[in-house]
């Protein structure tokens, strides 16, 4: 068990070797240590599989852990499982919701659930909608939401009892870009103006760097780096470039020429990459080097590193697609006795 | 705060009957097979009523009672389905979320049942009675026919809210229709269990809880009021559903896993 903190040092959620494991299954989380701040939004990245729902689902409390501990909102998970769920709001993996139901009979039901007075109900209700940009769809069936209406009201759902803590599990994975931005947007605002600490899961590296103050990198159920997206960066350091040639015969002479500059990185089978030993300086370098073999290019760019080059760096694979087949999807939390 | 009991199954049970009406789907085939088969058997099977001690003067009083019966398995692949879809679509863990009592979740999911059985029960007995059937119980037996169809229908409907808490699967739901219906079958149905002359299916129909509901309904209809009939087959729907709610709420345990 964690000790007590004092006030002044509790954690919005804060986890001591925390360790799942499932029947004839690995290890879905292996002993992670998280220590998230108050008003702090973090971002937990890893690819399909890496343990970050079964995470998400032993910190509200929906599945109990195999060993180690875990605190949110000050309270054992375990052991306070009421107040943590007072404290919490969450929008899990699929946007849970009553196809037969409207938006608002989604909310008038929360919030009676959730215990708010009668009176307050319809306004909170309304004022949510509102804040989701669903007030013209409020009485539609939900089945006839478009995916990111759905999300959003998914979102709306756990913000009804006002909680100081909010887990966010995959929430644009499927949406397009207008949709993912939106839900951005409101994600963003709710940290900033609301102050509520958000714990977010995604295998989306853009919306892990534009969002997260901090990020936990997770594959295999192991934190495998953790800091902002900055400082994660700059562990890696160096840019790289690739290049591609005009004629792919050049190629094996090009990757000679390019081997002068740094290590061989991966890059798209038509040409190839080094990363610069010498910083983004040398890509002048490397042009004139290029031109002096006579090597004409069809391509060239220069890449600053990123979280995928952090995961690459950290695992020997890149995060994108690395997660894709049923072979490492996620073995299904609910209804799996402990 | 936490919301008191009563507001929680309120809240529920609202959600439960306006979910399962909205799904014609559900609801008409609940309404037209067992009317279908009722008028296919009075039809059809007049001829019974000619066999030496068959207890009714009409086909059509006798089979009534098995559009009740029908109509409840149709509640426990209605029961089971909204569950099952709750517990696939994650909606169970939202509800898990809150402060929710899992009583009042079992009981309030179960309130759509009762609706629709509500629905059949009067259904049923006002298309009887115009296609002219008595009840010879009169308006009070009316009241307890349906009274006891409710009680078949929340029984059957707690076997599908149990496979579908067990399982998690509308598959597994979907599965176990057909066989309620040969448990349906199997029964006093189509004749009287002293009139079955093959041993084998008179001694199923005898052990087959289906022919005491199904004999204490159509007490009400043939006969007026016979007490040993109607024990028999409240018992049998009241057992079913005590047994099968105990069965979904350990499910539910199970299921609604959160610390």
């Amino acid at each position: 068990m964690l000790a007590s903190p004092a006030m002044s040092d509790i954690a919005a959620i804060e986890t001591a070797d925390l360790v799942r494991e499932f029947k004839k299954g690995p290890r879905a989380v292996d002993g992670i240590d998280i220590r998230v701040a108050p008003g702090e939004v973090y971002g937990f990245l890893g690819p399909n599989g890496a343990g970050k729902s079964t995470t998400v689902h032993m910190l509200t409390t929906l599945l109990p852990p195999t060993s180690g501990s875990a605190r949110v909102a000050g309270h054992d998970v375990v052991e306070e499982g009421t107040q943590v769920r007072a404290a919490i709001g969450a929008a899990l993996q699929e946007a849970a919701l009553d196809p037969f139901l409207t938006g608002r009979e989604h909310m008038k039901l929360q919030t009676a659930l959730h215990g708010l007075p009668r009176a307050e109900r319809p306004r909170r209700g309304d004022e949510l909608l509102a804040r989701v940009g669903l007030v013209e769809a409020a009485d539609r069936k939900v089945g006839g939401y478009s995916g990111g209406m759905k999300r959003r009201l998914d979102l709306a759902l756990a913000l009804v009892h006002g909680p100081r803590i909010l887990f966010l599990d995959e929430p644009t994975t499927g949406l397009d870009p207008q949709s993912r931005s939106a839900l951005w947007a409101e994600v963003q605002r709710l940290a900033t103006d609301d102050g509520v600490t958000v714990f977010l899961t995604t295998q989306y590296l853009e919306e892990a760097d534009l969002l997260a103050d901090r990020i936990g990198i997770i594959d295999q159920g192991r934190i495998v780096a953790e800091g902002t997206p900055d400082s994660l960066k700059a562990e890696i350091g160096r840019s790289s470039v690739e290049v591609v040639p005009s004629a792919h015969e050049e190629l094996g002479r090009m990757k000679q020429v390019l081997s002068r500059f740094g290590e061989a990185v991966s890059s798209s089978p038509k040409g190839a990459a080094v990363r610069l030993s010498g910083g983004d300086a040398q890509l002048a370098d490397v042009v004139r080097a290029l031109d002096a073999e006579d090597i004409r290019v069809e391509h060239l760019q220069l890449h600053a590193p990123t979280l995928d080059d952090v995961f690459l760096a950290k695992t020997g694979r890149h995060l994108e697609g690395s997660g894709d087949g049923a072979a490492e999807e996620e073995p299904e939390p609910a209804g799996v006795a402990a | 705060m936490t919301p008191g009991l009563a507001l929680q199954v309120g809240t529920l049970a609202r959600r439960s009957v306006v979910r399962t009406l909205r799904q014609p789907a559900m609801v008409v085939p609940s309404l037209f097979f067992p009317l279908l088969l009722l008028a296919v058997n009075a039809g059809g099977l007049q001829e019974a009523t000619k066999l030496p001690g068959f207890p009714a003067d009409t086909y059509l009083d006798f089979v009534l009672a098995v559009c009740f019966v029908q109509g409840g398995l149709f509640a426990a692949n209605s029961a089971g389905t909204n569950v099952a879809s709750d517990v696939e679509s994650g909606f169970l863990n939202r509800l898990s979320l809150t402060p929710l009592n899992r009583t009042a979740l079992l009981v309030g999911q179960l309130a759509g049942v009762v609706a629709l059985g509500t629905i059949q029960a009067t259904t049923f007995l006002v298309v009887g009675l115009i296609a002219g059937a008595g009840i010879h119980a009169g308006l009070a037996g009316a009241f307890v026919i349906a009274a006891l169809s409710l009680l078949i229908s929340l029984g059957f409907g707690s076997i599908g809210a149990f496979v579908a808490l067990r399982t998690g699967s509308g598959e597994a739901v979907q599965g176990i229709f057909p066989l309620m219906f040969a448990a349906l079958f199997l029964s006093s149905m189509a004749l009287p269990r002293d009139l079955i002359e093959t041993d084998w299916f008179r001694t199923v129909a005898t052990y087959n809880p289906v022919s005491y509901m199904l004999e204490g309904i159509r007490s009400l209809v043939i006969v007026g009021w016979d007490s040993e009939a109607l024990a028999m087959g409240f018992a049998c729907a009241g057992g079913i559903a005590v047994v099968a709610l105990i069965g979904a709420s350990s499910a539910l345990r199970t299921q609604m896993v959160r610390t």
